[in-house]
């Protein structure tokens, strides 16, 4: 149905372009097929396939991390660089004024066009976006202001310097100390949950998932190229991976799914943003009455919790002996 | 008790993955050599060291004191919670490589003794789906630092994963914040991590436990990196170099404590084991004088339940 979609987008662009450039009055042609796009967009944004989602996460015309700190902060402090090595523009970290009290707010930065995607590197982080944002985080628990984090990625840079710099290091350690940081953690995930590169920024006491927004372990793409190496087969991917915010909250995963203007979050950005906003506020403010101690013991727990295991026999193991497990 | 680990030759004559052959190629220098003697050898090759995969069950053999391991949750297996088929269904695959591996997961958990010096232990199999990190290695190395915490022995890791387990989709990526959160309350309890990264350590497994050691060795030659080498030529459409996310290159960039050969692994090993001792009484870290001189006897303490 999306391709049907694009096609008849195609299209409309070429009747427009003719119209232009051969001077033919195509109006009614393109004014039907306009109404069949309509049509067609509602279709998909009752219904979404989890392929569709994706589309619909990766959106270009999504809000970005700037729209959500506008409207969440009365003014914001943008930091900079990593105190190490340097700035990463792939993730924006500062300190903004909610309700009043600050609150550090970090989060993966995409672009709005082509050019600053690029200075953005698609909002792919480097090591050092991830110690900016650590850096930061670090000081929200010195100044006891909480931390909301806005995941949009498609993974972390999975590039030379990189390496280099200890991506696998940079996200093991935001990890680490994001599971022990004595301040609430509110994480929203307002697009694309890339793997590693948005978990990086995502260990928290609350997850928020808009409806539309994906969270997986790995690119549908990617994952179609490896298991049937075949990466069109991606839209069979997505479905088999389970990663729509609706699946996620069924694992537990999820703790609210934040809804979405029909079409998406794209089609009304102004409605979207202030549906995270209002729910990013409440659950700053629940947060903030849970006592530190709980709240790091409540964070041990909600993932100690997650994952699907039972026990067996080791005899179905072959060479382990039976009984080797120890209940605990 | 199970003392079912054998030494390493025996173990190596029981090996499943690898076709019965009298001779082994040796992928680095592709100088043929007798099984026998690369078995002897800890599975190095004789004519240019390059270090062969081991099992999980070699390297716990190679490492532990003889009849000190037991193990742990040997009885978790998984799920299928995404209901997953790719060529087949998830369950077939893992009960395939239940059969090809002799292991139930892609991880083996205990206790044991290295020089006298007890640890909590896990070792991955590479062998068991690329070592990947499903619900029951993330729930075994969750369960193992708990452990750890709670007897106040340091947590050994030797990794060897290709990251995450495709299979289990999402829940697989939450087993890097699930671990995380059980290895930051072994941080706070005081007790040391420490990891041996082996070939591969890659992808989210690398983006987790294997970096979050208090003190990191590697193998010589592993393969270290959080994205493939396939997928980041791909990214900026050079050759990498030759060296590249090797353990000496991280050595070389500040990410690894040692690079140490697989015959002195055991030994290193106890040494850090003696020296990343944590005091048995937590109270006691960091009070003074009081703290040194006396080390701790660990002797008398009762064996895990």
């Amino acid at each position: 149905m999306d391709r049907d979609l694009a096609e008849v987008e195609r299209e409309i662009a070429d009747l427009r372009r003719i119209t232009t450039t051969q001077q033919m009055n195509l109006g009614e042609q393109i004014a039907a097929l306009e109404a069949r796009a309509e049509r067609l967009r509602e279709e998909i944004a009752r219904h979404p396939t989890a392929w569709q989602r994706v589309q619909l996460a990766r959106h270009a015309e999504r809000p970005r991390i700037g729209d959500y700190i506008a409207a969440l902060t009365s003014e914001f402090l943008e930091l900079h660089g990593d105190r190490a090595f340097g700035d990463d523009p792939a993730m924006i970290a500062g300190l903004g004024m909610v309700d009043g009290r600050p609150a550090a707010i970090v989060g993966h930065a995409k672009g709005r066009d082509t050019r600053e995607n690029i200075a953005r590197r698609f909002g792919m982080p480097n090591p050092e976006g991830y110690r900016k944002a650590l850096r930061v985080m670090t000081l929200a628990a010195k100044l006891r202001a909480p931390v909301v984090t806005l995941i949009d990625t498609a993974g972390a840079f999975p590039g030379k310097e990189a390496e280099e710099r200890g991506q696998s290091e940079a996200i093991a350690r935001s990890l680490l100390e994001m599971a022990r940081l004595r301040t609430p953690i509110v994480a929203v995930i307002t697009g694309e949950g890339g793997s590693g590169g948005a978990l990086g920024i995502g260990l928290c006491d609350v997850l928020l998932m808009m409806e539309h927004a994906v969270y997986s372990v790995i690119s549908p793409e990617g994952c179609a190229a490896i298991l049937w190496r075949d990466g069109s087969r991606a839209p069979e991917a997505a479905e088999a991976l389970r990663l729509t915010a609706h699946d996620l909250a069924e694992f537990g995963i999820v703790d609210e799914i934040i809804p979405e203007p029909p079409g998406g979050a794209h089609r009304h950005r102004d409605d979207a943003v202030a549906a995270v906003v209002e729910s990013v506020r409440r659950h700053l403010a629940a947060c903030a009455r849970r006592p530190e101690e709980s709240l790091i013991a409540a964070r041990y727990e909600k993932y100690r919790r997650i994952g699907r295991v039972r026990r067996g026999s080791a005899e179905a193991a072959g060479t382990t002996p039976a009984a080797g497990g120890q209940a605990e | 008790m199970l003392n079912w680990l054998p030494r390493p030759k025996h173990a190596a004559a029981a090996r499943r993955d690898i076709p019965a052959g009298l001779w082994v190629k040796c992928p680095r220098c592709a100088n043929l050599v007798y099984r026998k003697e690369l078995e002897r050898g800890l599975r190095v090759c004789p004519r240019c060291g390059f270090h062969h995969r081991l099992s999980a069950q070699d390297r716990l053999a190679l490492v532990l004191d003889r009849g000190s391991f037991v193990e742990t949750d040997g009885d978790l297996e998984p799920q299928d919670p995404l209901g997953f088929v790719d060529e087949q269904p998830y369950p077939a695959r893992v009960a395939e490589y239940r059969r090809r591996t002799g292991q139930a997961e892609a991880i083996v958990t205990g206790t044991g003794t290295v020089e006298g010096a007890r640890a909590v232990v896990g070792a991955m199999e590479f062998g068991f789906m690329g070592g990947s990190l499903g619900s029951v290695v993330g729930e075994k190395i969750a369960r193992s630092a708990d452990r750890a915490r709670d007897h106040r022995w340091p947590l050994v890791l030797f990794v060897a994963s290709g990251g995450a387990r495709m299979q289990e989709g999402t829940l697989s990526l939450l087993q890097m914040a699930k671990t995380s959160v059980a290895v930051a309350r072994l941080a706070d309890a005081g007790v040391a991590l420490v990891t041996v990264l082996c070939d591969p350590t890659t992808g989210g497994v690398a983006a987790s436990f294997a970096f979050q050691g208090d003190i990191i060795i590697a193998e010589p030659g592993a393969l270290i990196g959080f994205a493939g080498p396939r997928v980041i030529e791909q990214t900026i459409r050079q050759k990498l170099p030759d060296g590249f996310q090797t353990a000496e290159f991280l050595l070389q960039h500040g990410f690894l404590d040692a690079v140490v050969p697989r015959a002195e692994l055991r030994a290193t090993l106890g040494r850090i084991l003696r020296l990343a001792n944590a005091p048995a009484d937590p109270g006691a870290a960091g009070t003074g004088a009081q703290g040194w001189g006396e080390p701790t006897d660990r002797a008398d303490e009762p064996p895990p339940a």
